[in-house]
């Protein structure tokens, strides 16, 4: 514990130091945090800045316009600079904004901890009495508020900061409730700490990025609602002003003076875009998907980048002959192989079985086939693979795409996330084969049932009509199949399709696969993590380590006698029924890495 | 489905006495007299009591609530002492130049914001994505009661091609021609905000759809990228966008408060000021109440629309 605590400090400052360079490397928001600074930096030296007196008037002297000689900036309808009305105008305007954010955040992140923390009935009562408050349109509640303190600019602030206290309460219960179960606030509680002393020595501190990222997400509107609320004259109140009373004053003079509203509107605007763009940065730097470049979205298309090109061979073929493919993943400025030197064929009515543990490469080797792998990260940088003798990859996208579901099809291994929730399952097959052949809309149905009754759905004519999420995971395993077959392919890709089935339906899906190939003379690549369903399946079996084939052969010699100590791993792993304590003890000497 | 519709009616219900609780707390904390207000000069101590005695000030806190509604309900909504009208009448005269702004501005900003959100995301860190997150930006952070001015300054008064104030319903007698007319800058400048928030979601929402394995799927069937990314991705996003529009209105709602002022349209944000400034509570009150419950009927038929987007949502 003692250790621990000693360690934390460092990893905080390393983590915080990180945070900067990133904030910095972010140009956008550098330029933000710069103008920003900038302005801030004015705003504070204001009393001290050779400018006129903001408030001084002189009739005399009025709407001067920009550039005018001693008036910068020109001067108002009382002959005010508004140069310096300007600077002291930002000075307010950014001193209501930095005072509501924090109010709004110190009453929000204090209903969200005690929320969060407490649960059951008190977390019931605030959050609906938050929910209530964003049952209001945003600025309505604001003006509601005013409407009962007065005009003013403080009677401004407290109302924008009032309509912003759900923000907060909100985001910062969403993650005290998450940390209130964790271990550490179970440790603290048995140590006899009090709750207080609980919610801020452990759990504020790791709520804290959230409530600084909804800080520089929301100081930006609450600037510019402020300045709102005084540019309809309830705000700010003269003599006092600030930038959006400036704006509603200079309103009146719009058609003969429009520098007067336009300037202060100039800088409201300068002002929030630096702090959007540094509240941007700042969001992306703390929330970790961002950093991790998560939500880069992959392109249609796969990247090709082929250094190697095995010459075309002639002579009889196989229907698919994979030769030396390679396909990489960027890891920043680096190109790295996920797998290499892929070599093998499958004949027509062959299922070939490519078996490995997850991470080895079997199901990046099967979406490169036709050109499926996400790029980013993924490029095909080498090898061939030809189908009935000829190279898909020197197809154009067009030329693939008319090949994908018709003569190769896929089947994916988790039937939830592969097939589209919000489309009917006899739509989704349908599609597949609208996407082929040009029928009609009624045929394409029929023809869809037909095949569901083929994969063995029962009252298939009702059932064409439920979604996804109506179905077991058996049935919608089978609509995956379905959508396969639906043009008759010559190749059926099956990429771990039983892996999240249970045991039963597991062997009743296989059956399926293996009854079709046979019928059909179907092609099948099956890849699976798991011996058992080779030995029952494939005629021959290559098995992959580390994005390398190691072993390759017919499935029965390669059973008897496996020549790769991972392979011999890998038939181990399967156990047989009654073996109990003698499996366990058998497969251990295997992973001498696991300490039993 | 329309089992759906009553459920979240039923659920409304509570939300908008809610609502109705917060408008009368708020209004019933204002300090002052408003006998003494009232009557002003002629206010003799008798005067008061008989004030207070007629409009029920004089009974407790939760009685005078529970005729305040019971008034409401019966569309019994004060009378304005300032306008010297039934507040309700002021209110429906206005509502209609609202909705006409607040429904333009929403319709206008759900297009272009989804338009400009999926271009973006399918062409992720392309030229059209920088610059869409560019207008996003300057969007939502431009002030809409200056860029209202600014384009009055451009569009009005330098170039002369459009007006710069009012809905014909003022001046009477425009036909639709002027009715679109008058309405296009205030609606493009209300819109400019919730446009940026929308888009900027929706480009989240579409990144976030095309990593899915359901995507991948649609590739594999042999479709083209175009039903991808518009019969497959678009249609996933879309249940997640269709909230933050219902979330939108509260704020077109709210904005027109601005929009209404500096292009004088004749609707409720407009009256609502002129109404905080004359201390006109009852006319604020009802202004208020009657805005927070479309919001909430908006919201209301934005889970609808999502219900019926995702099948999912309904069990």
């Amino acid at each position: 514990m003692t250790q621990a605590l000693a360690t934390t400090p460092q990893t905080v400052s390393t983590a915080r130091l990180s945070s900067w360079s990133l904030l910095l490397n972010n140009r956008l928001a550098a330029a933000g945090l710069l103008v920003l600074a900038v302005i801030g930096l004015i705003a504070l030296l204001a009393p001290w800045l050779p400018i006129p007196n903001p408030n001084a008037t002189l009739p005399a002297n009025r709407l001067q316009p920009v550039l005018s000689e001693g008036h910068l900036l020109g001067t108002d309808h009382l002959g005010r600079d508004i140069l310096a009305r300007l600077i002291w105008g930002t000075r307010v305007s950014i001193a209501v904004g930095l005072s509501a954010t924090a109010i709004a955040a110190l009453i929000g992140s204090v209903i969200g901890l005690v929320s969060g923390y407490a649960r059951g009935v008190t977390d019931n009562i605030l959050m609906r009495g938050i929910d209530m408050l964003m049952a209001f349109p945003y600025i309505l509640l604001a003006l509601a508020i005013v409407a009962v303190l007065g005009p003013g600019l403080l009677n401004a602030l407290y109302a924008i900061a009032i309509v912003n206290i759900p923000f907060f309460a909100r985001n910062v219960r969403g993650v005290t409730v998450g940390l209130a179960s964790r271990e550490f606030v179970d440790a603290a509680r048995l140590s006899g700490k009090s709750h207080a002393a609980i919610l801020f020595t452990e759990v504020l501190p790791n709520v804290l990025p959230v409530i600084v990222i909804t800080m520089s997400t929301t100081v930006g509107w609450m600037i510019l609602e402020t300045a709102g609320l005084s540019f309809l004259g309830l705000g700010a109140q003269p003599p006092q002003s600030d930038l959006g009373s400036m704006l509603g004053e200079g309103r009146r003079l719009l058609f003969n003076a429009p520098h007067v509203s336009i300037i202060p509107g100039l800088m409201i605007f300068a002002l929030v875009m630096s702090i959007n763009l540094l509240g941007d940065g700042v969001r992306d730097v703390l929330d970790p998907r961002l950093r991790a470049g998560d939500l880069t979205r992959p392109q249609a298309v796969t990247r090709f980048d082929r250094r190697t090109q095995p010459p075309q061979p002639s002579g009889a073929r196989d229907i698919l002959e994979v030769e030396s493919l390679e396909t990489s993943f960027q890891r920043g400025r680096a190109t790295v192989p996920a797998v290499r030197n892929i070599s093998f064929t499958l004949g027509k009515g062959e299922c070939f079985g490519l078996i490995g543990e997850s991470g080895s490469g079997k199901s990046v080797t099967a979406l490169s086939l036709l050109g499926l792998v996400a790029s980013p990260p993924g490029i095909i940088t080498g090898g061939t693979v030809r189908i009935e003798g000829e190279d898909v990859f020197s197809r154009s996208e067009t030329g693939i795409r008319a090949l994908r579901g018709a003569k190769v099809a896929y089947v994916f291994q988790d039937p939830l996330t592969t097939l589209h929730p919000l489309y009917r399952v006899g739509e989704q097959i349908a599609e597949a084969i609208l996407a082929h052949k040009r029928i009609g809309k009624t045929e394409a149905r029929a023809r869809a049932i037909a095949l569901m009754e083929k994969v063995g759905i029962r009252d298939a004519n009702e059932r064409v009509d439920a979604f996804p999420h109506e179905m077991s995971g058996g049935q919608r395993q089978r609509i995956g199949i379905a959508m396969a077959l639906a043009n008759d392919p010559d190749i059926i890709i099956a990429d771990e399709p039983t892996t999240a089935l249970d045991v039963t339906v597991q062997a009743k899906i296989l059956d399926l696969l293996q009854d079709l190939r046979r019928e059909r003379g179907l092609a099948l690549l099956l890849i699976t993590h798991d011996f058992g369903v080779v030995a029952q399946m494939c005629d021959r079996v290559a098995v992959m380590k580390d994005g390398e084939i190691v072993e390759c052969g017919r499935t029965a010699d390669v059973l008897r006698a496996p020549r790769h100590e991972y392979t011999r791993k890998l038939i181990a792993c399967v156990p047989e029924l009654g073996q109990g304590k003698a499996f366990l003890e058998s497969v251990r000497p295997l992973f001498a890495e696991v300490k039993p | 489905m329309g089992g759906y519709i009553v459920k979240r009616l039923i659920y409304a219900v509570p939300v908008i006495v809610g609502l109705s609780v917060i408008v009368f707390g708020i209004m019933a904390l204002i300090p002052g007299d408003p006998a003494q207000a009232i009557l002003g000069a002629y206010a003799t101590p008798e005067n008061v009591a008989r004030i207070n005695r007629d409009l029920g000030l004089d009974r407790p806190l939760h009685e005078q609530y529970f005729i305040w509604a019971g008034n409401l309900l019966q569309g019994d909504f004060g009378r304005s002492f300032i306008l010297n009208r039934p507040v309700l009448d002021e209110i429906l005269e206005r509502f209609s130049a609202t909705i006409v702004l607040a429904g333009a501005a929403l319709v206008l900003c759900s297009v272009l914001g989804i338009l400009a959100g999926v271009v973006s995301a399918v062409r992720q860190f392309g030229w059209t994505d920088r610059v869409v997150t560019l207008f996003v930006l300057i969007g939502i952070s431009t002030p809409a009661f200056w860029l209202g001015l600014l384009f009055i300054l451009i569009f009005a008064v330098h170039w002369r091609v459009l007006p710069a104030s009012g809905m014909y319903a003022v001046y009477g007698g425009g036909d639709l021609p002027d009715l679109l007319r008058h309405l296009i800058l205030p609606a493009v400048t209300l819109a400019i905000v919730a446009t940026g928030v929308i888009a900027r979601l929706t480009r989240a929402a579409m990144l976030e759809v095309l990593r899915q394995d359901f995507v991948r799927t649609a590739r594999a069937k042999g479709l083209p990228e175009r039903a991808v990314i518009y019969r497959h991705a678009f249609k996933a996003a879309l249940v997640s966008i269709i909230p933050v529009i219902g979330v939108q209105a509260g704020f077109v709602m709210g904005g027109a408060v601005y929009i209404e002022t500096v292009f004088q349209w004749p609707g409720i944000g407009a009256m609502l000021v002129n109404a905080i400034s004359t201390r006109d509570i009852l006319l604020v009150q009802g202004g208020v109440l009657v805005i927070a419950v479309t919001y909430v009927l908006i919201n209301l038929l934005a889970d609808v629309v999502q219900a019926v987007l995702d099948p999912r949502l309904k069990s």
